[in-house]
């Protein structure tokens, strides 16, 4: 169908492609590909012939598509960088959520609308789950480390747990650091002692 | 009094050093500012994080800005480059397959033969040359498509110059993608290193002094912010000094080894640096000097004529007019934002702002602003001179 838009998203994670591609078909009525390795990536792109293109700008084979621009070989639409010139807010948007979109230059902006809309609020959200998921990471590491080191100090002094935690706090607080840090360093010290 | 903060994004490549370097040996602190350095994915999105002001400056492959100002690679603000930040410092390199057929067919990988190397690959080479380069807008790109096309071997029938990102170079010439690579080090070396390939040429052998990536800033930011400009211009001066003084490629190498910037190892970046390359995964050694230059030559200053060779082989291949992209091209490159933020420190800097590109076939001493200044050979492989004022249709 020829007014029907088609959509390449370049994205090797399986769970997160189909997500992406889910959005978009909320958004509207979209012929869909979706590319999962780098491997060609600008020859496949090519070949599929697509209006808009979207890749994670965090991607490196980005690169790859920017030869598109060039508008040579046997894609004769020209493709152009990112969103039509005449909405900057939009450009600026898809570039703090980390999308980047590649258009075919000519389209009207109003049907673009709707698949970036769909695509910036989809990495939006993986940026915070990616951002939770580093943090809860984190947290868990530093409590299983302080936890080695009130262990530590519990057998070594004869004191019980919530003793062990003060005396960990104390010394943070007196180095103006943080108790993870200083039960990090406890455990290290204590490994090379053996 | 706080120093102000500059964003500065950078790829992960060796030429990035003058940044790094600036923002670690202090040489931003002693100009009141700090770089917030930010590594970027990919060329085309540090482009963008410059454009749509992300970053408030960048390390920049040197045709990207005129490619922008001749309206190649879609839309983007007006770029300036302030400064070159490197000269030369890319490799050649070639996959096993076609090393194999090189030496078969006599090359001796003297890794400073032009001539020689490129109709040896062009023999060796049947029925098509599948070439890798960072980007479509590089030094890379306009080398090969220059030196092969010099050699008689035609792009695009006979060469397919396509774009794979430096950190996938050394992945797409074992996939067999490509035949053969010019990239920045240090993603040939580390090609060598993982025994995929064998490096043929350094860049410097087909044009002796190219320039290789720059300072850029939006042309806006330039004209409003000059006196940041110039402590920022001044500030990375000193480090590419600081680079060019071979005492300092130990701790250089261990700089940009750390994981926030190459996160590569210490020893394979000191190669470069020293330009004692490994070449092939046998582990022959060639020693390149004036490998990848950070200040001697007045190697930082960017002169127009440099911008208007770039433009001329642009407008060339893409069909654009010639004349009127040289003219385009020439304001890219901001000679004089150059001048004025170095006429307060002790940088020796040209009486001219052009030059005869390819003229100078030794280390030349010549006029300068005030004194004397000696500029590094710069000749092209094949004898050529560029000289802007006689461009024809």
């Amino acid at each position: 169908m020829a007014d029907r838009l088609s959509v390449i998203v370049v994205e090797n994670d399986r769970d997160r492609a189909l997500l992406i591609v889910d959005s978009l078909r909320e958004a509207g009525d979209f012929d869909i590909h979706v590319i999962g390795e780098a491997t060609g990536l600008g020859r496949r792109v090519k070949a599929l012939s697509p209006d808009i293109v979207l890749i994670d700008i965090s991607n490196p084979s980005r690169d790859m598509l920017e030869e598109l621009a060039l508008a040579s070989g046997p894609m004769e639409r020209p493709v152009a960088m990112f969103v039509d010139r005449s909405d900057d807010g939009m450009t600026k948007a898809a570039i703090e959520a980390g999308v980047s979109a590649y258009v075919v230059d000519g389209l009207n902006p109003k049907r673009l609308k709707p698949v970036l809309d769909a695509a910036i609020a989809r990495f939006h959200l993986f940026q915070r789950m990616r951002t939770e998921l580093i943090e809860t990471k984190r947290a868990l590491e530093e409590r299983k480390v302080i936890d080695r080191a009130k262990g530590m100090l519990m057998r070594a002094r004869g004191i019980d747990e919530e003793q062990a935690y003060a005396l960990l706090r104390k010394a943070a607080m007196d180095q103006g650091k943080r108790v993870a840090d200083v039960a990090q360093a406890l455990v290290t010290a204590a490994g090379l002692l053996g | 009094m706080k120093n102000a903060v500059l964003s500065v994004g950078f790829i992960p490549l060796l030429d990035a050093a003058p940044l790094i370097v600036a923002q670690e040996m202090g040489f931003a602190a002693e100009e009141g500012i700090t770089l917030d350095l930010v590594r970027a994915p990919s060329w085309s999105s540090l482009r963008d994080m410059l454009s749509y002001g992300r970053v408030e400056a960048a390390h920049m492959l040197s045709p990207v800005p005129v490619a922008a100002a001749l309206g190649l690679g879609g839309t983007q603000a007006p770029l300036a480059a302030v400064s070159v930040l490197s000269v030369n410092g890319t490799v050649i390199g070639v996959s096993n397959a076609l090393a194999e057929r090189l030496r078969d067919g006599g090359h001796n990988f003297a890794f400073d033969d032009a001539r020689g190397a490129g109709n040896a690959l062009i023999r060796a080479a049947v029925p098509t040359l599948r070439i890798g380069v960072p980007f479509p807008f590089s030094m890379h790109a306009e080398l090969l498509y220059y030196w092969l096309s010099a050699l008689g071997l035609p792009a695009p029938q006979n060469v397919d110059i396509r774009t794979v990102p430096p950190s996938l170079m050394a992945q797409a010439i074992d996939a067999g993608e490509i035949d053969a690579f010019c990239v920045g080090e240090p993603w040939g070396s580390i090609a060598v290193e993982n025994g995929v390939g064998s490096l043929l040429l350094p860049g410097a052998a087909i044009w002796a002094c190219a320039p290789e990536k720059v300072l850029a800033v939006r042309s806006d930011w330039a004209d409003t912010e000059p006196a940041l400009l110039g402590r920022l211009i001044r500030a990375v001066w000193r480090a590419g000094r600081w680079l060019g003084d071979p005492a300092s490629h130990t701790l250089a190498a261990e700089l940009l080894a750390r994981p926030l910037y190459l996160d590569l190892p210490a020893e394979i970046l000191d190669r470069s640096l020293t330009g004692g390359l490994v070449i092939s995964p046998r582990g022959e050694q060639r020693q390149t000097p004036g490998f990848i230059e950070f200040h001697s030559g007045a190697a930082s200053f960017p002169w127009r004529s440099q911008a208007q060779w770039i433009g001329l082989q642009l407008a060339s291949r893409t069909g654009l007019d010639r004349v009127a992209s040289v003219k385009t091209a020439e304001g890219v490159f901001r000679s004089n934002l150059h001048r004025n933020a170095l006429r307060q420190t002790s940088a020796e800097l040209p009486a001219a702002s052009s030059k005869i590109e390819g003229a100078l076939g030794a280390r030349t001493t010549l006029h300068a602003e005030s004194g004397r200044i000696t500029l590094n050979r710069d000749v092209f492989f094949d004898g050529r001179i560029f000289d802007p004022a006689q461009i024809e249709r």
